[in-house]
């Protein structure tokens, strides 16, 4: 059989991986509903928790789907379908293709001119998967002692479990944080206005991998542009929260991240054009 | 059946995720094996081996560092899917933090366990859905998803949801807020080799020192 990235027996087996994926959402979602119901929980809640995070979800979907699209360039349809779907990320997938294809002497984007041949295609593939496993089976090797160990750990010292608990989303919110100002740095490190950054990438030109080097140039101001989006679905949420107060609109409850976090987004486009 | 009849909902929740978890896994393993079969085709070993020297020992401290960090927040369940489907710090825990906190339930009480299990459920269904909607409409829809005009709103989803997000729990949690927030500045603003692709890297970090300030905190009674 001819190999081509796209070929329709590529699809047909991720199609059944995916499958099998979606088959195990289901299945949590159904065992915890039914313990819910079980336990006595309010239902209109737990209805209410289904429909805002399907709401939630579309945006960021909808983003790694673009991924799918920019990964597919290089590696076709199929491939970042499945890597997209089950564990994986733009950043690592692009990386671990990338290592892949330059262990084999090569380069995504020379491969991104359609030359890929079964065997690259199958390289990659082991290469993507093979370093991404670890979150699938460590879960159950380790996941009972843990879930054990906090219980005992609640037991102990409920005041501080749950010091701890909030402890550790803050400590991850906080990455996030600082990782929106980590251009901010532009606005006095930029010569003239202008801030450059440069890359080596390899790519083959007539057959031989060379290194070029790409210049990129951003504004000075071009760093606070995710601290103001940032600010916008910050205040966003906070006149939520007053609505919700002042008002009694407490359906808001279930829709102001969504809303917020698409207000947001919606403001980097006319912050873009002012500040990038 | 003695022993069927005592299993507590959180011993199915280990088995059931075992099992599916396992079974993923093997059939992520046979893909380039099946590809490889039909195709005729032996992967190239020698770029097998630098492709995975390269990528695979800091992916894999870093699962496992992920593993370790996320269990506790994201409960068992939770934990089960979410390293099956991915996109965790982006989506997956956003959503279970949202929905225990519309819910007002702890993450470790069993109502947390199960409103973030329904949460990660739920979002991996509608993400697996829109996903294979997007590809089976890739031609049709490239346009619009590559339009020059959308492109800032997806490159700003991250700060878009972590400044609704962040306002919410830091208001909470102030006192704990400040040292983390503080330092986190301070390394991505002045750390150069700090930029966008090291924020996975630096959540266990924040993570680990954010327990740590608040434990002396606590010891010291500021929390109360």
């Amino acid at each position: 059989m001819e190999f081509s990235i796209n070929h329709p027996i590529l699809f047909v087996i991720v199609g059944v991986i995916i499958a099998v994926v979606l088959a195990q959402s289901v299945y949590f979602l159904v065992k915890s509903y039914r313990r819910a119901k079980a336990i006595g929980m309010d239902m209109s809640k737990v209805k209410k928790t289904i429909v805002s995070s399907s709401v939630f979800t579309v945006a960021p979907a909808v983003s790694i789907v673009i991924t799918v699209l920019a990964l597919s360039k290089s590696l076709g349809v199929a491939l970042p379908w499945l890597r997209l779907s089950v564990v994986g990320s733009l950043s690592y997938e692009t990386i671990a293709a990338e290592n892949a294809a330059s262990g084999m002497g090569t380069s995504l984007s020379e491969l991104a001119v359609g030359t890929m041949t079964a065997s690259q295609f199958v390289t990659i593939a082991v290469v993507m998967t093979v370093s991404i496993l670890v979150g699938i089976w460590l879960v159950p090797v380790i996941g009972k002692r843990m879930s054990n160990g906090l219980v005992s750990f609640e037991k102990r010292d409920k005041k501080w479990m749950d010091t701890l608990q909030s402890a550790m989303f803050i400590g991850m919110i906080s990455a996030f944080v600082g990782y929106v100002f980590c251009d901010v740095s532009r606005l006095w490190l930029a010569e003239d206005g202008v801030f450059t950054v440069t890359d080596t990438v390899k790519e083959y030109v007539g057959g031989e991998l060379v290194e070029k080097t790409v210049t990129t140039a951003y504004s000075a101001t071009s760093g606070l542009i995710p601290v103001f989006v940032m600010a916008v679905s910050a205040v966003g949420m906070v006149i939520c929260g007053i609505l919700m107060k002042k008002l009694n609109w407490k359906w808001l409850n279930d829709y102001a991240l969504p809303i917020c976090m698409i207000l947001g987004m919606a403001s980097a486009i006319p912050l873009t054009a002012w500040l990038g | 059946m003695k022993e069927k009849k005592t299993l507590s909902y959180m011993d199915s929740v280990h088995r059931d995720g075992t099992i599916w978890n396992m079974v993923v896994m093997t059939l992520l393993i046979m893909f380039p094996v099946v590809v490889g079969v039909i195709f005729q085709a032996v992967p190239d070993w020698a770029g097998v081996g630098k492709g995975l020297l390269a990528t695979a020992p800091m992916y894999w401290a870093v699962g496992v560092i992920e593993v370790i960090t996320f269990y506790p927040m994201l409960g068992a369940g939770g934990s089960y899917l979410s390293f099956v489907t991915g996109n965790i710090s982006n989506l997956k825990l956003p959503c279970a933090l949202n929905a225990l906190e519309s819910n007002e339930v702890k993450a470790q009480s069993e109502e947390g366990e199960i409103i973030s299990t329904i949460s990660i459920a739920t979002s991996s269904i509608v993400t697996t859905l829109i996903i294979i909607f997007g590809v089976a409409l890739i031609i049709p829809l490239t346009p619009l998803l590559e339009n020059p005009v959308l492109d800032p709103a997806f490159a700003q989803l991250l700060p878009a949801l972590f400044g609704a997000l962040g306002v919410v729990f830091i208001s909470k949690n102030w006192k704990i807020a400040i040292a983390p927030i503080v330092l986190m500045l301070i390394l991505f603003v002045f750390v150069p080799a700090l930029d966008s692709s090291m924020v996975g890297i630096m959540v266990p970090v924040g993570v680990v020192f954010t327990i740590v300030v608040s434990r002396l905190m606590y010891k010291k009674g500021m929390l109360g």
